[in-house]
């Protein structure tokens, strides 16, 4: 998030495109909403789904999955017809404008075409450009609705258009605020679990960067980009890729097209797998080593609001189980190496030391209400929102985006749209969350389809059916809603049972490399 | 701004009211549907205070300051009615302290307490109370209840769920979900918030019924392991079995404000499963057998290097995690980068 959790309440409107947030980040949801109820505050919600914070907008829309630069573009269409663009904060804050200009206003971007595109209705599109376009403030906040699309970047970027031109970046209660999914997600990106960056986003291919760990670790580093998780496991697939490590992941239910994850982890020579459970990757491994939980060790975690906050120890691990940072200099000193951290303390230092935006948060500094980087040194208050005054890179480019269809459409043999997503109850491949009972109880597999094709096809409502996509086919009882648009489909992906990456599409976006979960081509299918 | 508690001179803060400035300095005043968060309602009446110049009682939740004001907390006047009016409320509903789960963590218990009330005078409830057990987490004992209105409060105005009313009138009064429906059929999502509010023994976790007086379990703050919102949780563990037992959510909280949803209250089973790994394991054959760590370890360390002489560094790659801490994850990808000798090194951020 480019903005704090605290400041929800500051926005004049609210546009959430993308995300299930009552399901997915049920708090910050409830601060939405409580936001909304104070009456200060207006809240717009585009989804295919009619969640359920739907409920609580002024303005719903529901647009065909994959049409989101389309929808993008046409508001910013709108605001820039009507004039309600923030023409100061163009003049001395972005740059870019005139081409970006000359692609939005484009005819197919008119309302009455992306009706044609997106399925909604002209007037809706009108006011909700009206309702944002004239806004003081207004935030946006999306999740993997966005991101998850061969289109990822584009429609990223597309949010951030929106912002800049509306002048709602770099103040408090606008922004772009992407929801982060898991609890140390954002941390994980920031300490360089990234094949193109070291900790704190200083990129591989930079010789200062790459001078500088070399110096620290010393040591003599690789200057390439390496591969990303849906590369790695092409390369398993292809035999190139002989060796994997994989640390408290199960990419065997959240990774794209299960059948190839299963072949690429079948033809590996050697696989690695660090977790609590025996999971359905762990089945795969080689070697697996028992680690301990979040509640069972210290250090801390990120959240989406870039907030460091200390995890504490809880409880005593389970005998037998060590922490992960354990494991992993056991095995750099067996091979070789020389790693002496005694205890998480020791690795916070380093990071103080090799991360800038997290040079001033240390062990000592947290304290119980964490600090948000980027925090450069110990007398920093940490940053509520960023970009204030200024772009980090200094003005804020905007870029001409142009609509492009999903990778996979429907057709006469695959006639429904598939998009894939979370539900409350359960967390991610259900590892942690599908060990409590009564989570279970409240939410098994499922396929929502709306009461149009259900009907259609004469499917009632738990009807265990059949659906199938080009990779392959799963059964799920049926959930028939009017709450989801004719043509498409959702299932939730946490279930091994009825595995939706077993249907889903590998194509991904050409610069983030992220999978197109949210479209692809599926077909229903009684099973009797 | 100076005011006085039972004749002591007191500094008040802008926009106090008297209860918040006396327990601010640690003077008790019994106070049931207050709270910090569901705000002033001046419904329960515990709180009455005697102000100088003013007849009658006051109720110091919803009482302002004013420079000079002189109150009493505790004079035999004030303390007679706050008497009366927690009798009452004893006297409404079967409050067994002695197998209560709310019992050392009880509002009223407290103020019964402090007020020297042993047993109600009166008996105003008819003995025929309906458990509602039909959710899943949240046990519903309306024999409990004293109509405080913070759940109803909270449900509605923290996290705006709009599931809890109140239903009927005088002494049939109640909490309803929806129209009066069984919790666990209503549109509740178990967020457990009215749980968390409730200052008696009237909606509890029904999971940890019988499993640990408050007093007996050790209270240690953490971070959700769930999604990425970071929501603060207090957690509570029974030490002599090393077992977690409840989650609270931390009211003074930046980013949840005291909030959980479903998976992080009630979520927490995997990490006392019985189904955790507790040794290494190797594949041998098709099937795992286990292994000492030494053993383990110096498999994979000789594996790594063979690939990487036999193949390059490049036929290495590591999947870091978005549920581990800071401090593994930069250790993972230094070995990735140092020990490896490549920058394949990703995790789950885009899945």
């Amino acid at each position: 998030m480019t903005n704090d959790i605290a400041g929800i309440k500051k926005a004049d409107v609210i546009l959430i495109i993308g995300s299930d947030t009552s399901a997915a980040h049920p708090v910050i949801a409830a601060r939405i909403k409580q936001a909304v109820r104070d009456g200060k505050t207006k809240l717009i919600v585009i989804d295919p789904k009619k969640i359920t914070i739907a409920d609580y907008a002024d303005i719903y829309a529901s647009h065909r999955p994959g049409t989101d630069v389309a929808v993008l573009n046409c508001l910013m269409h709108e605001i820039l017809k009507n004039g309600w663009e923030d023409k100061e904060y163009i003049q001395n804050r972005l740059e870019g404008f005139e081409e970006f200009k000359a692609e939005v206003m484009k005819d197919i971007y008119s309302p009455e075409y992306v009706e044609k595109i997106s399925g909604v209705p002209a007037e809706t599109l009108r006011a909700i450009a009206k309702l944002f376009g004239t806004a003081k403030t207004a935030s946006l906040y999306y999740a993997m609705g966005i991101t998850q699309h061969t289109t990822g970047t584009d429609n990223v970027w597309s949010t951030a258009n929106l912002q800049m031109i509306c002048g709602n970046l770099g103040v408090e209660g606008g922004g772009v605020n992407p929801l982060r999914g898991q609890s140390n997600v954002q941390g994980a990106c920031d300490m360089g679990g990234l094949p193109n960056v070291y900790p704190g986003y200083q990129k591989v291919t930079d010789a200062k960067a790459q001078a500088k760990f070399e110096k620290a670790w010393n040591c003599k580093l690789d200057n390439k980009v390496g591969i990303t998780v849906t590369e790695m496991f092409d390369a398993m697939y292809d035999g190139k890729l002989k060796g994997l490590y994989v640390m408290g992941e199960n990419p065997y239910l959240s990774d794209p097209d299960q059948n190839h994850i299963i072949k690429a982890m079948e033809t590996i020579d050697f696989m690695v797998v660090q977790d609590l459970f025996m999971t359905e990757t762990a089945a795969y491994a080689d070697v697996i080593l028992p680690a301990a939980a979040y509640a069972e060790k210290e250090g801390h975690v990120t959240n989406t609001e870039r907030r460091v906050q200390k995890s504490n120890k809880v409880i005593d691990p389970p005998k037998g189980v060590k922490a992960d940072w354990e494991i992993i200099q056991l095995i750099a000193n067996a091979m070789g190496s020389d790693w002496n951290y005694q205890s998480p303390r020791d690795i916070t230092k380093e990071i103080n030391l090799l991360t800038p935006q997290y040079a001033g948060i240390t062990w000592e500094r947290v304290g119980r209400n964490g600090l948000q980087w980027p925090c450069p040194t110990t007398d920093h208050p940490g940053t509520p929102y960023l970009h204030k005054g200024k772009f980090a890179r200094g003005k804020g480019l905007l870029k001409p985006i142009p609509f492009q269809e999903a990778n996979e459409l429907p057709d006469e043999e695959y006639p429904l749209i598939l998009t894939t997503g979370r539900v409350l109850q359960q967390f991610h491949t259900g590892t942690m969350s599908r060990k409590t009972e009564g989570l279970n109880n409240l939410a098994g597999p499922m396929v929502m389809i709306s009461v149009y094709d259900a009907e259609k096809m004469g499917i009632s409502n738990s009807e265990v059916v059949k659906i199938a996509t080009r990779r392959g086919e799963i059964e799920a009882p049926a959930f028939v809603t009017k709450r989801i648009q004719p043509g498409v489909i959702y299932i939730p992906f946490h279930y091994s049972e009825a595995p939706a990456n077993r249907l889903t599409n590998s194509a991904i976006d050409p610069v983030a490399k992220i999978p197109e979960y949210k479209v692809c081509a599926a077909k229903v299918k009684k099973t009797n | 701004m100076q005011v006085y508690l039972n004749g002591k001179a007191y500094e008040a803060k802008p926009g106090e009211t008297v209860l918040q400035l006396a327990l601010r300095n640690g003077i008790y005043i019994p106070h049931l549907c207050f709270h910090e968060k569901t705000g002033q309602a001046a419904k329960c009446r515990a709180c009455v205070v005697e102000v100088e110049g003013i007849p009658g009682l006051k109720t110091s939740c919803n009482l302002p300051l004013k420079e000079g004001l002189k109150i009493s907390t505790n004079s035999e006047r004030v303390l007679d009615a706050q008497r009366m009016v927690v009798d009452l409320a004893l006297s409404s509903g079967r409050h067994d302290c002695l197998s209560c789960e709310q019992s050392g963590n009880c509002e009223l218990q407290d103020a019964a307490y402090y007020l020297g009330i042993e047993r109600p005078t009166y008996q105003l409830y008819e003995d025929n109370f309906e458990v509602d057990d039909s959710s899943e987490f949240i046990l519903v004992d309306r024999s409990k209840c004293i109509s405080c209105g913070r759940c109803v409060e909270a449900c509605n105005h923290t996290v705006v769920n709009e599931v809890i009313g109140f239903g009927e009138r005088g002494f049939a009064t109640k909490i309803v979900f929806d129209g009066d429906i069984p919790m666990g059929t209503s549109t509740c999502v178990q967020c457990g918030e009215c749980m968390q509010l409730c200052p008696v023994g009237c909606i509890i976790d029904k999971r940890a019924v019988g499993s640990g007086r408050n007093w007996e379990l050790d209270k240690v703050e953490t971070v959700c392991p769930y999604c990425g919102v970071g929501c603060r949780m207090e957690v509570q563990v029974d030490r002599k079995q090393n077992k977690i037992t409840r989650i609270l959510g931390v009211d003074d909280s930046p980013t949840n404000n005291g909030m959980l949803c479903v998976k992080g209250r009630f979520g927490f089973d995997f990490v006392n499963s019985d189904e955790r790994l507790t040794s290494p394991l190797i594949k041998e054959n098709g099937s795992f057998r286990d292994a000492s760590w030494e053993e383990a370890i110096a498999l994979i360390a000789r594996k790594f290097t063979e690939i990487k002489k036999e193949f390059g560094s490049d036929a290495i790659a590591g999947l870091a995690s978005a549920k581990v801490t800071n401090e593994e994850n930069f250790a993972f990808q230094k070995f990735i980068r140092k020990e490896v000798g490549t920058n394949n090194v990703d995790h789950c951020a885009r899945l």
